[in-house]
């Protein structure tokens, strides 16, 4: 008789844990040929908040470490990533029911992409830093700073796509809560198992699957949440009324893109300097 | 201790030192500067007055939606034809013009500006006027660089740039927003507040001198109409904004959904802290100019002292002392310190939130000074004994009016500095290098002025964090907001 398979239970990942949502929901996930992939844990408005929370919570601690610290956690995502690639190329094969090659080409983008940020770490400050002279007797510098807890609606690209919104939020110091792709949530909730296991300190990432239309809303209108990048939103009557409410306390909007995103290419600065704030400290020179 | 004089015996007589107003030649009467003419708007007219005798100064257009279309339509148009077009050392050239005309005429723009605005002769004179001047002289010089602005190799102007600034530094606030737009070769439909558009209609009578081409710089007056007129007018690419939160929020709204892009410079409620082993004297000085230069009608304004405990009793009697030596009275005076409050509006809520201070139960203490009888004039004041719930230590009150808070630890005035939904500047008054730079990671705000205040430069990054509005203007940053990268 062959052996029964333990499958995996897919929940949410907040604060460093994997609770199912407080609402008890789940959701099924098909696979490209329409079977039972698996349930998803379908996020509430209190879920949305706890993500918060954790992201919150945890903004101090990330915000506050080395630069050069946060590039080597990230190059360790990169890692354990690399490590678990044959599981990720499986995912992708199972739920967007692609080929081999193609899966294989986007979990190697993927790490990349993490390596190519690793290494920004501690350079973006020297690319978008400025030494202003003041016509005055005054040292005056300018330096970039993470503006705080970034809310994400990711794009549908369940491993590409989302390690390239998640990425240079982190690298750049910000914390971020994540609504996974809503057709492919589950390879989200394993990069999560990577994040968890890559000395990345909970609550960094937090990751929600579920209803964009149902989540998105609380987490735009949340007046703890400090930013929203809105590349995954592909209704154009809810962009507009996500962008309406970040309005409330003005929240950095990162609109979604007028045309279709190539996530194979290599990216500008743009995903990193749309979370960042210039702080300019002045002080007086003399003796 | 020190002690407080109970009545106004100044510790110097001073004699009348008023600036001559004969350099300026006001008319009676202004149309809308579109399309490089001025012309006749469509809609009604407003009066704008002198706050310091409430004299009427002249009548100005209010722009409507007719008035704004034919001004983004001479904006495109100059866009496409010409501005887009100019090599950039030439654009350049216009710049540097009007930097030098500026310059030339700055005796008449500083008078006119504490005529139609009540700010001290020795403000406009000193600072308004030479640091706008000097933002066109800065921004000049990027116009035929901008390939190394760190916005790829061929960075492109976003297009049209509808801006609306506000009534506090009328001039330097539209030097701010018309330099690095033209220099970005982006045209401008600019509107200024309407308590203080006379400076911005010299502006462009500059414009004229200069020969600038016809549509680059479209100058139309008007109130919360016309701005959001041109706030929602569909050919505008980029809306700069400089004023209340409020408004700012309502203009995020308006542009959601849209591709327009958006930088918004909005209110502040800085804290300013103060150290036991800070140098008092200057702190005191940086105190008085933190809260009471432009009497207080500065969105950075440090208008919540932390002071340390130990100190507070000495600190605050240095402080009220140095009050009582404040000049209130005619801005045109050169020994003026504090000009009159901008409109009877202002002052209105500059009142209401002083008596709710004191019915909250804050100790509100001014010197003695005799105010003018006709005008708009409130007194440098101090309150004590405020707590963080109190609505004079959270809202904006933009005029001269300090909230005072005491501190025990560093952390402690960390957490109450950050304790606002503001975050556009901070102050820092030690002795101590290490503390400095702690405090200044600590601070979330985008400009932290270290045993210093107020300091603003054409290189110098300005804006906030949070609810005081995003980008930033001056420096890299401030024309990095007028360009499209190419990376």
């Amino acid at each position: 008789m062959a052996r029964i398979d333990v499958k995996k239970t897919y929940k949410l990942y907040i604060g460093g844990t994997f609770p199912r949502s407080e609402s008890g929901r789940s959701y099924v996930v098909n696979d490209a040929k329409g079977n039972l992939l698996a349930n998803a844990a379908q996020a509430s408005r209190k879920d949305a908040r706890d993500a918060v929370i954790a992201a919150r919570k945890a903004f101090g601690g990330w915000s506050s470490r080395t630069a050069y610290n946060r590039g080597q956690v990230i190059y360790r995502i990169a890692e354990v990533l690399e490590g678990r690639r044959e599981q990720f190329v499986a995912e992708l094969r199972a739920s967007e029911g692609i080929t081999a090659a193609k899966a294989n080409t986007f979990v190697d983008a993927a790490i990349d992409r993490l390596v190519w940020y690793a290494g920004w770490a501690d350079k973006i400050t020297q690319v978008e830093g400025t030494a202003n002279p003041v016509a005055g007797p005054f040292f005056n510098i300018s330096s970039p700073e993470p503006t705080g807890v970034v809310a994400v609606v990711a794009p549908a690209g369940p491993l590409l796509g989302l390690v390239s919104v998640v990425a240079p939020i982190i690298t750049t110091g910000n914390t971020c809560v994540v609504i996974a792709s809503e057709a492919h949530p589950l390879t989200a909730i394993t990069l999560g198992e990577v994040m968890a296991t890559s000395d990345l300190p909970g609550g960094v990432v937090n990751v929600l699957t579920g209803s964009v239309a149902e989540v998105a809303p609380w987490l735009a209108s949340h007046m703890d949440v400090n930013a929203i990048d809105l590349t995954g939103v592909t209704d154009v009557a809810l962009s507009t009324s996500l962008e309406v409410a970040a309005a409330d306390n003005l929240k950095r909007v990162r609109r979604a893109p007028e045309a279709a995103v190539d996530w194979l290419a290599t990216p500008g600065l743009d995903r990193m300097t749309d979370w960042l704030e210039t702080k300019t400290v002045w002080h007086p020179i003399g003796i | 201790m020190v002690k407080v004089p109970e009545k106004a015996t100044p510790f110097f007589a001073y004699a009348p030192a008023p600036e001559s107003r004969a350099i300026v030649d006001i008319a009676a009467s202004y149309g809308l500067f579109i399309d490089g003419e001025f012309v006749e708007g469509h809609a009604k007219s407003f009066k704008t007055i002198n706050p310091a005798t409430e004299e009427v100064l002249a009548e100005l257009s209010e722009a409507d939606e007719t008035d704004v279309d034919l001004a983004v339509r001479a904006a495109r148009r100059a866009y496409t034809r010409v501005w887009s077009r100019m090599p950039g050392s030439e654009r350049a050239k216009y710049l540097f013009r009007i930097a030098r005309i500026m310059q030339e005429r700055g005796r008449e723009l500083a008078v006119l500006e504490s005529i139609d605005n009540g700010k001290p002769i020795k403000e406009s004179r000193d600072i308004d006027i030479p640091v706008a001047a000097a933002h066109f002289f800065y921004y000049a010089g990027w116009a035929d660089k901008l390939s190394y602005a760190g916005q790829g190799v061929n960075p492109q102007p976003l297009g049209v740039a509808g801006q609306i600034i506000p009534w506090n530094f009328p001039l330097l606030m539209l030097a701010w927003k018309i330099a690095p737009a033209l220099a970005a070769g982006n045209t401008v439909v600019l509107k200024p507040a309407e308590t203080t558009s006379l400076t911005a209609l010299l502006f462009a009578e500059i414009c004229q001198q200069a020969d600038l081409p016809p549509g680059v710089v479209n100058i139309i007056t008007g109130a919360g109409s016309t701005g959001q007129a041109l706030v929602s007018h569909p050919d505008v690419d980029k809306i700069a904004f400089t004023g209340s939160t409020e408004i700012g929020k309502s203009i995020a709204r308006t542009v959601a959904g849209t591709k327009k892009r958006v930088t918004l410079e909005l209110g502040g409620k800085a804290a300013n802290i103060v150290f036991d082993d800070a140098p008092l004297d200057q702190a005191v000085e940086g105190i008085v100019n933190g809260i009471f230069f432009n009497q207080g009608h500065v969105c950075c304004a440090g208008s919540r002292l932390l002071v340390q405990e130990s100190i507070a009793e000495e600190l605050l009697e240095k402080l009220k002392r140095r009050m009582s030596t404040l000049r209130v009275g005619d801005p045109l005076d050169k020994n003026t310190d504090i000009g009159a409050i901008n409109s009877a509006e202002q002052l209105r809520k500059i009142r209401t939130l002083s008596e709710i201070g004191e019915a909250e139960g804050g100790e509100r203490w001014s010197p003695p000074c005799d105010l003018p009888e006709n005008g708009f004039w409130f007194p440098p004041t101090v309150f004590t004994g405020v707590t963080q719930a109190h609505r004079i230590a959270r809202e904006e009150i933009f005029g001269p009016v300090l909230s005072t808070l005491t501190f025990r630890t560093p952390a402690e005035a960390v957490e109450k500095a950050n304790n606002t939904p503001f975050g556009l500047s901070a102050g820092v008054w030690t002795d101590k290098g290490s503390r400095i730079l702690w405090m200044a990671n600590q601070l979330r705000a985008g400009v932290v002025w270290a045993n210093t205040f107020n300091k603003f430069d054409p290189t110098s990054p300005f804006g906030g964090y949070k609810e005081s509005g995003y980008g930033r203007e001056g420096g890299l940053p401030g024309l990095a907001a007028y360009l499209k990268g190419t990376d």
